[in-house]
């Protein structure tokens, strides 16, 4: 562990500077929004999971009253292909076919037509008009049936990528991927045990609490501004340029409040489509999704099926590993199925290990990237198995994976040496914990489970002003949706030797500020803090010089200690020291006022590693599990602001607790998603949840200014392991599946006692 | 939503006159108490233009009554109110669990019992309850006033006894005896704010020596509707409630039950889990009956 520093600011809790908007109602989500002359667009969803569009007319909707613009797949022009970029995987071409819908529908609620009316109930009277011929198609439902020979095929133009030779035929296989290491069968000749288990999990919706929504106002010279909730205004500008082959400099994204994200807003739905009905009706125009439109229609997280086999020598070695893993990307191409095949033996240092992953297109919505994309379905497999092995060996949970854990200098699975990371101490701290020894309730049982992400680090710009008083105001790209302003702030604060009160973080549009990548891959304390860190070391640097410049000394005879500019040891000058009010209130006299500037592509991001201990009690009759504690421990790097550190980590856990115990996808025959609200979408209510402990573990990130390590996507990974295994130890059955739903529960208990 | 005319007549007859018009010109009239689930319903799939008749403002509607022998309460009283009378929760607490469990807090101040029982949800909570504790529904009508048990009134998935020129003016209950009482169980995945998967009301009296002299099983979401289960009472009746009485009348609970397979369970475990709340409830049902 590196010395330990002794911060003013960063590590303290202080509250959010959009705080009070948010918790009384008047911060501007994306629905929030109104303009003069606006009107509303409504979008036509497929009723078939599958069919082939042979006719759309919208005469009988464009002549009624009050409807200003009705589009279609006609209307947008050919997307070219390219790689849509960000956190999402996939193709130009495909986003366009996912936003409108050309010669086929490829799921339930694909996007046929939208119309633009003075109101909702016009609009949806509009969309009733529409007449759309279509010729069902079987659908695709699921893995097994999508990766059969015979399977009817999701896109007749698909050929499977990667694979060695050319196919000759299509596939629903979009993608393959492999990697590996050693000799596996060597590896498990030399094991004493050897667990194999297969895990199917179903898609899980991100269940951000605010549904999609926009408006696009288009101007007659063809510009337009796009108001919207997003985690990436620049992207989202990037993605509806390209599909709807418009110039950047023709766009301009204002980014709303965002009332969650987790992946699910880094792609464009609404936005290109509110641009295009706006163009035709030269009105702003407003779309909002309802909560059934963002289940049908927006991305999930991959339903998954990974076969896992683990061998290891009587001390707990790990002599080998293989995983196969197939991931549902949905109608178009581009599942996470290579996060998931590089994450699922990342923590450990295995000698022998081989890794075959897939990219498989079903009739079901494109999905998105949900925290950590891929990893809590292929890693639910690994540590669940690694559960198993220890049972086998008589050992202790914790002890196995300390035996195998990944260290500074290990060679990840994915290639690069880990430089020093947090894993062992995560490790340590859930042993030493109190809550890994404290005694069960009778029947209650108790598992762990290791959580990794890679994070990112990507582009960020930022500036810093100082105000004529000497207050400060950061400037970024990067939506606030788990508290950035108050870290970027704390930084900023750390960095300038000011007062956290005296900074206020704005988030700029796409034409007040300059290029960011998309809050997501849990980059934008790491990155964008980089960038405000540097921006303030810019403003650091010109107060020297104006401080020098005023008591002419040299630059390099001032220094910048605690928020002022001080002469340095030995410099015979008689001054005062010029504190950064001191600065700025001679800014005209001293060249100007202030302003630091940064943009960099950060690299480094470092993995942050955590371990979750979950405690449950499971009702044999009903199958029901009770949560009676669960503790999480993760590497931080640095936390710059500890409250919203343990806020990612409890909202981790509560939706990989969901994930775990009850959400799921569930489809009819004709792939209609049964459960599109979240009465039946079970995710956890607050009575559901106890508190979830936390541990903050502080390994720095040498890569980073602050030491931070991206915090927002590995809470999320362990819990399904952990609360599976938790639910094995207190049931003695192994149940693959998840959800560990109560009937599922209760039908292997039931098959296991007859 | 769509269009729709709205009245909130001061009388009974009032009321009456508005939905036999309705009835007599073929036009669409609906009742609104709480509307908790009426006003869901409009903003969804029924967008069907209608008129309101909000029974809210009628005196009988809102009206609760424990008298010696029998108990009123209004069809358009809260949830929520209902269980700040605490006399009404001494005597019935399975009802009012019951009622506790419809939505939420806010919910609770809107939904009522008349409504969750004209709604006719297979898995209305309230149902349940209601036919373990014997209630009899009064129903206003331009012919006069009608009494139905409930386990009657409901008469398939969303659809009732009512006539076109009825409403529920309010449930009866006998009073409870010396040593009787009720409770009622549902199963849930979550912990609150869900639809009932299987639920079950047991009313029950024992004499002086613990015996079962009488007792009501009330089943939900296992079936079309709501279900009274006299098979289930004769197993409990006539024993002291001890554990074999309670996995008999369980047995008899699943045996009643023809569940479907759907999005919140299959019908295995609905069979199953409708059977293990009975026993559960019948056991709390006892316990409370001999503090009676």
């Amino acid at each position: 562990m590196a010395e330990a520093v002794d911060y003013k600011v960063i590590g303290t809790s202080p509250i959010r500077p959009d705080g009070v908007d948010k918790v009384t109602g008047r911060a501007q989500y994306g629905a929030d929004l109104n303009l003069p002359n606006m009107i509303y667009g409504r979008v036509l969803r497929s009723p078939h999971a599958h069919a082939r569009i042979k006719r759309i007319d919208t005469s009988r909707a464009e002549a009624m009253k009050g409807v200003y613009s009705v589009v279609s797949g006609k209307d947008f022009p050919e997307a070219e292909h390219g790689e849509i970029g960000g956190e999402g995987g996939g193709d130009i071409s495909d986003l366009a076919k996912n936003i409108m819908a050309r010669d086929k529908v490829l799921y339930h609620g694909h996007p046929v037509a939208a119309v633009a009316a003075r109101s909702q109930r016009v609009a949806e009277e509009a969309l009733a008009a529409i007449e759309v011929e279509y010729e069902v198609l079987t659908p695709v439902l699921d893995l097994d049936t999508a990766m059969a020979s015979d399977a009817p095929l999701v896109d007749e133009n698909c050929y499977t990528k990667n694979l060695p030779e050319k196919p000759d035929k299509p596939s629903n296989i979009a993608a393959v991927m492999q990697l590996g290491r050693g000799d596996v069968d060597q590896g498990f000749e030399q094991a004493d045990v050897i667990v194999e288990g297969e895990y199917r999990i179903p898609a899980a919706h991100q269940g951000y609490i605010e549904p999609h929504a926009c408006i696009a106002n288009t101007n007659e010279s063809g510009q337009s501004t796009v108001w919207c909730c997003t985690q990436g205004h620049f992207e989202f500008r990037a993605m509806t340029a390209k599909v709807l082959n418009m110039n950047v400099a023709d766009l301009k994204f204002v980014a709303s409040e965002i009332g969650g994200g987790f992946g699910g807003k880094t792609v464009v739905y609404l936005e290109p489509v509110a641009v295009l009905l706006s163009r035709k009706a030269h009105r702003p125009v407003k779309m909002m999704m309802t909560r059934e439109e963002v289940f049908r229609a927006t991305g999930p997280a991959s339903g998954t099926h990974i076969k896992v086999k683990v061998g290891a020598r009587k001390d707990g070695t790990i002599t080998a590993a293989t995983a196969w893993m197939a991931y549902e990307a949905g109608a178009f191409a581009g599942a996470p199925m290579g996060p998931g095949a590089m994450s699922v033996f990342a923590p450990y240092d295995l000698e022998n290990f081989k890794v075959e992953a897939f990219d498989v297109l079903v009739n079901k919505p494109k999905v998105a990237a949900y925290r950590a994309p891929g990893a809590p379905q292929s890693m639910h497999a690994m540590e669940c198995a690694l559960d198993e092995l220890a049972r086998k060996l008589g050992m202790d949970p914790i002890d196995l994976r300390l035996k195998n854990a990944a260290d500074e200098g290990t060679q990840a699975p994915y290639g690069p040496k880990f430089p020093a990371i947090g894993l062992k101490a995560c490790l340590n701290a859930a042993k030493n914990h109190p809550n890994y020894t404290k005694p069960l309730p009778e029947g209650a049982g108790r598992g762990i489970a290791v959580g990794f992400w890679f994070n990112v680090g990507m582009q960020s710009s930022a500036e810093v002003h100082i105000n004529e008083n000497g207050t400060v105001t950061v400037v970024e790209g990067n939506p606030d949706i788990g508290g950035s302003r108050a870290s970027m702030c704390l930084m900023a604060a750390e960095t300038l030797g000011v007062p956290y009160e005296q900074v206020r973080a704005i988030i700029g549009d796409t034409e007040s500020t300059g290029f960011s990548n998309v809050t997501g891959g849990s980059r934008t304390t790491f990155a964008t803090g980089m960038a405000v860190v540097r921006a303030c070391e810019d403003i650091i640097a010109q107060c020297r010089a104006r401080a020098a410049a005023t008591w002419g000394v040299d630059e390099d005879q001032v220094l910048w200690e605690d928020g002022q500019a001080t002469p340095a040891p030995g410099v015979n000058a008689d001054v005062k020291p010029l504190s950064l009010a001191d600065i700025a209130a001679n800014a005209a006299k001293t060249g100007g006022p202030l302003l630091g500037r940064a943009s960099l592509n950060a690299q480094g991001a470092g993995a942050s590693f955590s371990v979750n201990i979950a405690d449950v009690q499971v009702d044999r009759e009903t199958g029901k599990v009770d949560v009676l504690g669960f503790t999480a421990i993760q590497d931080a790097g640095r936390a710059i602001h500890k409250a919203y550190v343990e806020g990612q980590m409890q909202g981790g856990a509560a939706q990989g607790l969901g994930w775990a115990l009850n959400e799921e996808y569930i489809y009819d025959a004709n792939g209609v998603m049964q459960n599109a609200g979240f009465l039946d979408y079970r995710i956890p209510v607050a009575s559901d949840l106890p508190m979830i402990d936390c541990e903050i573990v502080e390994v720095p990130n040498p890569s980073h200014p602050y030491g931070v390590r991206g915090v927002g996507e590995t809470p999320i990974v362990a819990p399904l392991a952990a609360t599976a295994n938790a639910v094995r130890d207190a049931v003695g059955i192994r149940i693959h599946d998840l959800p560990l739903s109560p009937p599922r529960i209760v039908a292997a208990i039931d098959a296991a006692g007859s | 939503m769509g269009a729709f005319g709205y009245v909130a007549p001061g009388s009974l007859d009032e009321a009456l006159t508005v939905l036999s018009e309705h009835a007599s010109l073929g036009k669409r009239a609906q009742v609104l108490a709480g509307g908790t689930d009426l006003l869901v319903q409009m903003r969804g799939l029924d967008r069907e233009p209608r008129t309101i008749v909000d029974i809210k403002k009628l005196a009988e509607t809102n009206r609760v009554d424990i008298g010696a022998q029998e108990v009123f309460i209004g069809a358009a009283v809260p949830s929520a109110v209902l269980n700040e009378n605490q006399a009404l929760v001494d005597l019935y607490p399975g009802l009012l669990e019951a009622a506790d469990l419809i939505g939420s807090t806010q919910i609770q101040g809107r939904a009522t019992l008349g409504g969750n029982l004209c709604n006719a949800s297979p898995a209305g909570d309230s149902i349940p309850a209601m036919i373990a504790a014997g209630a009899v529904c009064v129903i206003a009508g331009s012919g006069g006033t009608r009494e139905l048990p409930v386990e009657d009134f409901v008469t398939g998935v969303g659809t009732n006894a009512l006539g076109a020129d009825e409403f529920l003016v309010g449930l009866k209950l006998p009073a409870p005896g010396p040593g009787t009482a009720d409770a009622y169980l549902r199963f849930i995945p979550r912990t609150e704010m869900d639809i009932a998967v299987a639920g079950c009301g047991v009313s029950v009296t024992l004499d002086g020596s613990g015996k079962c002299t009488a007792a009501r099983v009330g089943i939900g979401a296992v079936a079309p509707r709501a279900l009274l289960v006299p098979a289930a009472a004769e197993a409990l009746i006539g024993s002291t409630l001890d554990d074999a009485a309670l996995q008999a009348a369980g047995e008899a609970c699943s045996a009643a039950a023809s569940p479907i397979t759907d999005k919140r369970g299959t019908d295995v475990y609905r069979r199953k889990v409708v059977g293990v709340l009975c026993r559960r409830a019948a056991a709390i049902a006892r316990d409370r009956a001999r503090q009676a």
